[in-house]
């Protein structure tokens, strides 16, 4: 199996914790025609890390770094969930019997059913994991 | 390191020391004569020429402080005429009122002989192209400078202050060798030449700066030299002093006060009795020969200390170290005494995070409340909130040791901290608002 085609590469900026800043990124995205797929921000004390799917991460990356943004890629997961009740425990069962450990997550649910985007601390095992127990992953090409 | 005038700076100490004694005794005889000011401090000290009989009787005589310059704005301390004087300075007077310091030529030919011994002692000289970004006009650095190279028999690009993007380019077509400005803006050249996509390790001749007019630290030295690859040698000096006037020698241990021009002490801010070499306190100048505007025991208000063994260089006259702070610019925080440069000391330490900060003073409830913002490098971000929680431990550790008080660190995106292109302002206290 080729596990490197379900490696999702993700864009993670530091950003200050005040009025302006994700408007700032969103509009360095917008004008190079970057298409935001899936996004959060986790927030901790002072400042957050903006976590970003989009169709162009180089690009991306570039412009974003040439505005004096910390920009990171983290290589994420994602997941086919069932857009009903017990979906996203289907998915979190497999990896916790596993013994992988979710280091942080999010979800999206658009017209094609519902996608978990996952930060695990073993991307391969977790890879073979859900492929094997029957559950669909989503291939990097259906973001970039 | 060959010297510019090896009679003078390579004099034994006991020479120079009588020449001190004979020249402060002139300046005061002088002084009690000619300049009411004086006259007046001295009755008021109650001391009298004629006691002045050994060169430690200095510290019979008064101080005088910044104020004293200001309450007699602009020129009521000046004892030369208009006629004899040359040019005016003023200070920036971010403090109150302007000061004037006038010059007559002997004032300026001082001057400059004392920083033609200083670039001299860092290797300057004939072949050499300094570029001078200090600010040109009523500030002395620009033109104090720019004599002092001139000097020594240097080529000077007169660049001043700004326009950096020029300035880098001047750098590399016209070869300079030096560069003389305050340390924040050659950081500022680093930066803006690294979006230009100029290395100025690799792709300029630039090997020496001469850098001063605000305070830096050892740390930011050793990223300055391994950033740009150069020697960067601390200057000192103030208007009031004439401007730019001490530098460090390639030893780069402090800078050498030229006894012929200068007698200093180290006094304690406190109590204003002199210290031990060695011992920490407030700098303090009697300038030996300037005939304008004379200074004797002028509380410049940076704290220091003073080395008197001879200099490896071979020089004899007495060093200061690099300036830890200001008796004006220390924050008390909770009752301790707190000076930015040790924040940028123990920040210098920590690869994690840049040189550039802001410090923020409130007082929240009965409590000073300190509040550090450094930026997050661009290598040390990762992905994980934690990482980035212990980055910020890490900061508020040192500086809690460093300080001994109780720091809260803000971790703000690089490039977020104002740049300055002349003095840093680097504190808000709000305490004061």
């Amino acid at each position: 199996m080729d596990i490197k085609k379900y490696v999702i590469r993700q864009i993670s900026i530091f950003s200050e914790n005040r009025p302006g800043r994700l408007a700032a990124i969103a509009h360095a995205l917008g004008e190079e025609k970057i298409n935001i797929l899936a996004f959060s921000i986790a927030e901790a004390n002072g400042f957050g890390v903006v976590r970003a799917l989009v169709d162009h991460p180089e690009k991306a990356h570039d412009k974003l770094l040439s505005l004096g943004f910390n920009i990171a890629f983290t290589d994420v997961i994602a997941v086919h969930m069932k857009d009903q009740p017990g979906g996203l425990y289907e998915v979190a069962k497999i990896l916790g019997d596993a013994g992988i450990n979710i280091e942080y997550s999010y979800a999206y649910s658009g017209k094609e059913g519902a996608v978990l985007i996952l930060r695990v601390d073993q991307i391969d095992d977790a890879i073979t994991k859900i492929k094997t127990s029957g559950a669909t992953l989503l291939e990097r090409s259906v973001f970039h | 390191m060959k010297c510019w005038d090896p009679r003078i700076e390579e004099m034994p100490k006991e020479d120079l020391q009588r020449m001190q004694y004979k020249l402060l005794k002139s300046l005061v005889y002088r002084l009690y004569s000619f300049s009411p000011f004086y006259h007046d401090r001295m009755k008021e000290q109650k001391v009298h020429p004629d006691d002045i009989c050994k060169l430690s009787d200095v510290q019979k005589l008064p101080f005088i402080f910044k104020r004293d310059l200001r309450d007699n704005y602009p020129d009521k301390i000046f004892t030369a005429t208009k006629d004899e004087l040359v040019r005016y300075h003023v200070s920036s007077g971010t403090t109150g009122k302007p000061t004037v310091v006038g010059y007559t030529q002997n004032d300026l030919n001082n001057w400059t002989t004392s920083l033609a011994r200083g670039l001299t002692s860092v290797g300057l000289g004939r072949g050499d192209v300094i570029q001078v970004s200090y600010g040109y006009g009523l500030f002395t650095g620009g033109l104090g400078m720019h004599y002092g190279a001139e000097r020594i028999g240097a080529t000077v690009l007169p660049a001043s202050v700004g326009n950096t993007e020029r300035q880098i380019e001047l750098m590399q077509d016209l070869g300079a060798t030096a560069i003389a400005c305050t340390p924040s803006y050659l950081l500022h050249i680093g930066e803006v030449a690294e979006k230009m996509g100029v290395n100025i390790k690799k792709d300029t001749q630039l090997r020496t700066g001469i850098l001063g007019a605000e305070p830096w630290t050892e740390g930011m030295r050793n990223r300055i030299q391994d950033w740009l690859g150069i020697r960067a040698y601390d200057i000192y000096g103030t208007s009031e002093l004439s401007g730019p006037m001490f530098t460090e020698c390639a030893e780069q241990k402090g800078f050498h006060i030229w006894s012929d021009i200068a007698l200093v002490e180290i006094i304690d801010p406190k109590t204003g009795e002199s210290l031990e070499a060695g011992e920490n306190g407030e700098l303090t100048i009697t300038i030996l020969q300037k005939e304008a505007l004379p200074m004797i025991r002028y509380r410049i208000g940076d704290i220091t200390t003073m080395e008197e063994d001879i200099c490896a260089c071979g020089r004899t006259h007495p060093r200061i170290q690099r300036i830890q702070g200001r008796v004006d610019d220390m924050l008390i925080i909770r009752g301790i005494n707190v000076f930015p440069s040790q924040v940028e000391y123990a920040l210098m330490a920590i690869p994690e995070v840049g040189e550039h900060f802001q410090i923020v003073v409130e007082r929240k409830g009965a409590l000073d409340d300190m509040l550090v913002r450094v930026e997050l490098n661009k290598e040390s971000f990762s992905d994980k909130i934690n990482e980035i929680m212990k980055v910020r431990q890490k900061v508020e550790h040192r500086l809690r040791n460093s300080l001994n008080v109780n720091v809260e660190v803000e971790l703000v995106e690089p490039g977020s901290l104002p740049r300055f292109e002349g003095k840093s302002k680097k504190v808000i206290d709000k305490r004061s608002m």
